[in-house]
């Protein structure tokens, strides 16, 4: 058949550039060169760096335990890949096949991976944000900078925003002995991750060690001193606040600003793809040689009633580059789709956090064994009658059961008794997640819509 | 399949290969007869129960036994000790293996295992040096004179035994151990008394040693476990009896299983010995494949179900017994790809060797540094070394299986 030469030519001497040079775009790589592509691969990253880890920076590196420069991931196999690393992508041309760069230099392909990803959410005020003290926490000079400002043993360290960063970034400055403030302006720290019932638990560890924490309660403005460096915050309860290194900890931006007028289905909610990680065009047309992996993609998932998911898990970056990879280098029978179950981790106050599914879309949470006072748990969610995620505080080794409770679609509340199980967790409780309309800190997942053709989705372009 | 597939796995005439058997089970991934066992053969399903809440080790959550022809083949623990945190559930059984953890494992202590690196490789030498200096190379039994031993000394040297002391230690663990593998020839009511003769002694001689631990801290674990200043407070006398006892026998019969299987698996295999010997790096991907090839537990026979739940169609009532076929799983061709061939290089191998879920084998870390070191220096110290009896003779145990000798020749030894 006329396509299969197409892509055996593909294999051979075709050319595939991947932009975004960290977790998703190197796995996807790797997959690619273990499919046999043996053509031109070219890794177009903003960072002057190889692609590299990043969990570890609001933990280990925080801590001082590892340098920042430290994390590179390890390699499953050569890529043997042209880098052009240090200049970002800047537009696409999609009728010409052509990604041009901010140096002007244009790269042709003829299949395109986009694993831009996101960047931390800066604090709204540039002034401000320029001011000396003042962080956010992404990327790996981000986290080598806010190190050493830890370590220079600040009077107070303010964190703005209860989200999973934010309370990593809270962790750690108290294992490092330092005052540290978090405000949010939920009522809780991750509600908007695991709803109120478990943004208590949250709420508590943080104050059992000794975190100032503050909700419900807005950072207004950041004030200087003569020479420039940040030496309190206004909140928005007429308080102030002096501390002498803010961390702004407000989520993440997808980096999808580059397509703008491409053409592309690109805005501010990501990419949407199909879940076979072709990128749809502002038409809602599936391309067939662009596709979409990691943070920056939204995808339709069957299991959670063909919702666009975006995931800014570690683990679905990998999957889903796979996936791509896999598919970019596949005949349409052979295609494959991203089906993972959503799963995330964090470790926080000497607590291992894990989720599967999507905790958030839970209406009930029913706490199935162990006890939240003893800050060791399994809280399962329930949406319509069946389980639709599930968290544990240092009891992972259940989560494998839940994660196919969810794939099951199992009913909800779980009817079983189980090892464990205390007064508490006799019956559900309302998960308390705050109404999707006002803005919280904490989601690392965004739903919305339902197919590609909804009329209700609409595309901004980018300009912010 | 009628129940007699059960008794066959049991019976001592399939020891030396039961995995036919188990093959066989798999057509069947929940095998169910009379009044007898659940029995789960396959990979997911096993791995599925591992994880699975419902699922209990407390034996008092069992209603239905009458027919486990293992729990009337099997000799019941001791009255004297409270259960130890393998035979229960959560959360006693996170409390006591959270303060045990506490000091061998990390966070708190993630050091403890490999700073005992240098003492085991020492505890080889010294075996091996023995054994070139007394043993007669057209004969040695491997497993008397070098994989018995071994764990026992690690075990006593973790918990902190005196030296001098060790020579009762392994008369008391060599009685028990026996008592796990019963001579179907020996008296059972003799039997009886003198496993709990060596019980008693062993819990009064550890009871007194706890005591002076106490008073006197020596940083080994027995002093860690008797002073502990946990978050979880400290464990009491009974406790850190009990937990000691567990380390002891679990920790024992199965690392002795673990590296005679291993040698036994090379020496069928010469390739891989030959390989080894050049390469002792290999060690570490070899015991990975050995804990799939030939796991030292076989099946797990505990748990039990706390409510009706569905396994790969069958309905398992509540308080059913189940037996979790581990080395079954591991032969499992939906999960391992020529599951019946030794391959250190399989790229993917995720055993059920050590089982999973919270239960998963406390001792791992020491189990895997023990084979790794044993298996190494074996194969490069002795010179080429060749089965003398295959299959040799094995032990009564069906559960914790593997041989009880393993007579090997050597032209010689080389030096350490």
């Amino acid at each position: 058949m006329n396509s299969d030469g197409a892509l055996e030519r593909l294999k051979r001497e075709g050319r595939i550039v991947v932009v975004g040079a960290s977790l998703a775009g190197l796995r996807a790589a790797e997959k690619m060169r273990e499919k046999g592509f043996a053509g031109e691969l070219t890794m177009i990253g903003d960072e002057p760096h190889e692609p590299y880890d990043r969990p570890p920076l609001s933990k280990q590196v925080l801590l001082g335990m590892a340098t920042a420069d430290g994390t590179a991931l390890p390699r499953r196999r050569d890529i043997d890949a042209k880098w052009r690393l240090g200049v970002p992508a800047a537009g696409l041309d999609m009728a010409a096949s052509r990604v041009r760069m901010a140096d002007g230099d244009e790269v042709e392909y003829d299949r395109l991976l986009i694993a831009t990803g996101v960047r931390a959410r800066p604090w709204p005020n540039p002034e401000e944000a320029a001011l000396d003290g003042v962080f956010v926490l992404r990327t790996r000079g981000d986290a080598a900078a806010l190190e050493r400002a830890l370590a220079a043993g600040p009077g107070r360290v303010l964190v703005i925003g209860a989200g999973f960063t934010g309370s990593e970034i809270a962790s750690a400055c108290r294992e490092r002995g330092l005052a540290v403030t978090v405000a949010e302006r939920a009522d809780a720290p991750l509600v908007g991750a695991l709803g109120g019932v478990v943004g208590a638990v949250a709420a508590d560890m943080h104050r059992e060690n000794g975190v100032d924490l503050r909700t419900g309660i807005m950072v207004t403005a950041l004030e200087g001193d003569s020479s420039g460096r940040v030496r309190a915050a206004h909140l928005s309860d007429g308080t102030t606040l002096e501390a002498e290194v803010v961390v702004v900890s407000l989520g993440a931006q997808r980096n999808t600003e580059w397509l703008a007028g491409s053409g592309l289905g690109a805005g501010p909610r990501g990419i949407a793809c199909d879940a076979g990680c072709r990128a749809f065009d502002i038409m809602g047309i599936v391309t067939d040689d662009i596709y979409v992996a990691g943070d920056v993609a939204r995808s339709p998932h069957a299991l959670f009633g063909y919702q666009f998911l975006s995931l800014e898990h570690w683990g679905n970056a990998v999957a889903q580059a796979e996936t791509a990879a896999h598919n970019m280098l596949s005949t349409s029978a052979e295609r494959r789709p991203h089906l993972w179950v959503p799963a995330f981790w964090s470790s926080q106050f000497g607590v291992n956090i894990k989720s599967v599914g999507v905790p958030s879309m839970g209406t009930e949470i029913m706490i199935t064994q162990g006890s939240r006072a003893e800050r060791r748990f399994v809280g399962v969610y329930g949406y319509q009658g069946r389980v639709i995620g599930a968290v544990t505080f240092d009891q992972c080794r259940w989560l494998d059961f839940y994660e196919q409770q969810i794939e099951q679609t199992a009913p909800f509340p779980p009817p079983y008794p189980t090892v464990d199980r205390r007064p508490e967790g006799e019956r559900p409780l309302p998960a308390d997640f705050p109404d999707p309309s006002v803005p919280t800190h904490g989601p690392t997942i965004t739903l919305s819509g339902h197919s590609p053709a909804d009329r209700r989705m609409t595309f901004t372009p980018a300009h912010n | 399949m009628t129940q007699g597939i059960l008794r066959q796995i049991l019976d001592y005439s399939s020891r030396a290969n039961p995995y036919p058997l188990y093959q066989e089970l798999r057509a069947t991934p929940v095998f169910h007869d009379g009044d007898g066992p659940y029995v789960i053969s396959t990979y997911h399903e096993i791995k599925g129960l591992l994880h699975d809440p419902r699922i209990s080790s407390d034996s008092r959550n069992l209603t239905a036994t009458a027919g486990d022809p293992l729990n009337q083949a099997e000799e019941g623990g001791s009255d004297v000790l409270p259960p130890s945190f393998l035979k229960l559930d959560p959360p006693d059984h996170d409390r006591l293996r959270r303060m045990t953890n506490r000091p061998f494992g990390p966070p708190h202590s993630p050091r403890r295992v490999e700073q005992m690196r240098g003492e085991l490789g020492g505890i080889v030498t010294g075996l091996i040096d023995t054994i070139a200096a007394k043993g007669d190379p057209a004969r040695i039994d491997l497993v008397e004179e070098f994989s018995y031993p071994f764990p026992v000394t690690v075990i006593c040297r973790l918990l902190g035994v005196p030296p001098e002391d060790e020579a009762r230690f392994h008369v008391w663990a060599d009685t028990l151990a026996a008592s796990l593998d019963p001579d179907p020839d020996a008296d059972p009511a003799e039997r009886a008394k003198k496993t709990e003769g060596a019980r008693m002694e062993l819990g009064m001689y550890l009871a007194g040693l706890i005591e002076e631990r106490r008073k006197n801290p020596t940083g080994d674990m027995l002093s860690e476990l008797a002073t502990g200043q946990g978050p979880d407070g400290t464990m009491s006398t009974m406790e850190v009896l009990s937990t000691a006892a567990l380390l002891l026998i679990a920790g024992h019969e199965t690392t002795v299983n673990l590296i005679t299987n291993g040698m036994l698996t090379l020496l069928r295999n010469p390739e891989h010995l030959e390989r080894l010997r050049s390469e002792p790096n290999l060690a570490v991907p070899m015991v990975e494949e050995l804990l799939r090839f030939e796991p030292p537990v076989q099946l797990l026979p505990q748990r039990s179900t706390l409510a009706d739940i569905e396994v790969a169609g069958v309905t398992i009532p509540k308080g059913s017994s189940l037996w979790l076929i581990l080395a079954s799983g591991n032969r499992d061709p939906k999960r391992f790809e020529d599951p019946d061939r030794f391959d250190p290089d399989r790229p993917d191998v995720q055993h059920l060797g050590l089982g999973s879920g919270i239960h998963s084998c406390f001792g791992a870390p020491l189990a895997r540094l023990e084979a790794a070191l044993a298996l190494s220096e074996l194969a490069r110290r002795l010179e080429n070394p060749r089965l003398l009896e295959d299959p040799p003779p094995y032990r009564q145990n069906a559960v914790l299986r593997g041989p009880r000798h393993l007579p090997v020749a050597v032209d010689g030894i080389r030096a350490a």
